[in-house]
């Protein structure tokens, strides 16, 4: 009689990581290059026409302010656009059945689809910042915060954009949730302003966005001012990260919208 | 204790909507057997297969795979199953080869290009090895599915229709290239709608009617049991004997289909046509086909 062969969880595993990297290098034109020319269109029109009527506090000037603020909202979009993509693409495709019949466990799922949204975030963060270098001196004042709230951040995001996957049932549930929740909130984040420049209540509100302690941990690390601490800031947004990749995960187990 | 390559116990499915696809399966498949699981659409045979699979989750009752659980026990049930689900889909982003490469890392496989290679020889598709999936025709695209289910050598094979909308060459091949593997001592299980493709390959068959098995049986005997060979003939200016009747299988317009067990049952038939004085044009006789059995059972 014919035997099983013997399955080796690690290959799985780095199959899948691989496999969802191809995807969105395949694609690259979308997936990177589109993203990265409408940041550097933001830094041109808004630095064009804000740069003399924005005050921002410190030495630097508002361009130096707004560079962090472009590429974190960059690696942000384009984690949660990366994993939500893709995951609901082969929901409605039906090629999802073809990872979910293998022995892959619920946890080497999501981590593969996250950590891939979070390479593609990072490397358009990337491309943004170097793209900037023509316009705006680089200036780099902590790398380990930039690097902390890059990653956590595009971490956080993959993870919420996979989550929406496993709920959505359509291209337009997901189109809801990236434009009317995920949108705002990074456009009301700080990435084009300092709180300190809002009036008193819209101030008390972004203190309720979690994107703005991505955002400001993350522009710390280029300028050296924080508005919050940013120890604070990575310590809450960790526990964030893992409640939420802990989340995915059990809806992955439960084959909450996946297996009927 | 023997093993059976799917052991099927009590198995429910409710769905979300109420419906009830499946109330209370049991069934067992043994080792090395090659299996035909048959019904009309909407029976509850895919229902069933994609269970198997681990895409539908059971409502109640448990399912083994060469006695691993496909819940408790799911790493070792899936590397022992292979499956070809019944729609045609495929990744829009790879081509044939990576494919197969990527489901052979999925069930953990690093270096398979040599069995990868064998599959695409024996289901034609050696030329096509470099070409995106979505861009071939959809027998081929067919083929690439079993390639897929096949790439990690599962000891139990199950395939949802694998012939539907597939010309005749394909067909051919692919049942040569089965029965190749069940030779290897692979258990094949199949669904299929060409029932003489179910009584040709299969020594065992179950037929599903609305969620319940309604027959399972060795497919000779299920054939001996359910239906007696048949004899046709046309009558074109006489009425059918009175006594001949309760015979009747079918009846279109002049022509009839009359059942019968042995050759003195025969024999009656004829001499009562004799004696009514009726002649019979275009007499056939023929042998009972699962077909007849399958139309039996699901009319009763």
């Amino acid at each position: 009689m014919v035997r099983a062969q013997i399955f080796h969880s690690h290959i799985a595993f780095l199959t899948l990581l691989k496999k969802e990297i191809i995807r969105f290098k395949k694609v690259a034109f979308h997936t990177v290059a589109a993203p990265v020319l409408s940041s550097l269109l933001y830094l041109i029109v808004f630095g064009a026409v804000l740069e003399e009527r924005i005050v921002v506090s410190g030495s630097y000037s508002y361009l130096d302010f707004l560079v962090p603020g472009l590429v974190m909202m960059a690696v942000l979009q384009n984690a949660f656009a990366n994993t939500s993509s893709s995951f609901i693409q082969s929901k409605i495709t039906g090629t999802l059945s073809f990872i979910l019949m293998p022995p892959l466990s619920s946890t080497q799922i999501a981590l593969a689809y996250v950590l891939s949204a979070t390479l593609r975030g990072l490397f358009v963060g990337l491309c943004v910042w170097v793209g900037t270098m023509f316009w705006v001196r680089p200036t780099i004042e902590n790398f380990v915060w930039i690097a902390v709230f890059a990653l956590q951040g595009a971490m956080m995001m993959a993870t919420l954009g996979l989550i929406t996957a496993i709920w959505a049932d359509r291209y337009e549930q997901m189109g809801v949730i990236q434009n009317f929740i995920i949108m705002p909130l990074t456009f009301l984040s700080g990435v084009f302003y300092s709180t300190k420049a809002l009036p008193e209540t819209w101030q008390q509100l972004t203190f309720f966005n979690p994107m703005f302690y991505l955002i400001d941990g993350f522009r710390g690390g280029f300028l050296g001012g924080f508005e919050t601490s940013p120890w604070e800031s990575a310590l809450w947004g960790s526990v964030a990260l893992v409640l939420c990749f802990s989340g995915a995960v059990l809806l992955l187990k439960m084959g909450f919208k996946i297996r009927q | 204790m023997q093993r059976f390559a799917i052991e099927i116990d009590q198995l429910e499915k409710t769905y979300k909507n109420g419906f009830q696809a499946l109330k209370g399966i049991s069934l067992k498949v043994e080792e090395g057997d090659f299996f035909a699981l048959l019904g009309p659409n909407g029976a509850g045979k895919s229902t069933l297969i994609n269970t198997l699979a681990g895409l539908v989750l059971p409502t109640k009752g448990s399912v083994k795979v060469l006695g691993k659980d496909i819940v408790s026990d799911r790493v070792a049930a899936s590397m022992n199953l292979g499956v070809v689900a019944q729609e045609i889909i495929y990744d829009p982003f790879l081509s044939v080869r990576e494919t197969l490469r990527f489901q052979s890392g999925y069930y953990g496989l690093a270096k398979n290009d040599d069995w990868i290679d064998e599959l695409l020889n024996e289901l034609g598709l050696q030329d096509k090895a470099q070409t995106p999936t979505r861009l071939l025709s959809g027998g081929m695209k067919r083929r690439v599915l079993v390639a897929q289910a096949l790439v990690h050598k599962p000891p139990v094979i199950v395939l949802d229709e694998p012939t539907a909308g597939v010309d005749v060459e394909l067909r051919h091949q692919l049942w040569k290239f089965i029965g190749r593997l069940h030779q290897m001592g692979h258990t094949v299980i199949l669904t299929t709608h060409y029932l003489e493709e179910a009584q040709n390959l299969c020594s065992n068959v179950a037929i599903l009617n609305h969620g319940e098995i309604v027959a399972q049986d060795k497919t000779d005997r299920l054939l001996k049991t359910f239906e007696q060979s048949t004899v046709q003939f046309r009558l074109t200016n006489a009425e059918l004997p009175k006594e001949l009747a309760s015979k009747v299988l079918r009846q279109q317009n002049h022509n009839y289909v009359l059942s019968f067990a042995d050759t003195k049952d025969l024999d009656g038939i004829l001499q009562a046509l004799l004696k009514a004085n009726v002649t019979p044009e275009n007499l056939t006789l023929s042998q009972a086909s699962l077909e007849d059995v399958f139309v039996k059972l699901l009319s009763e």
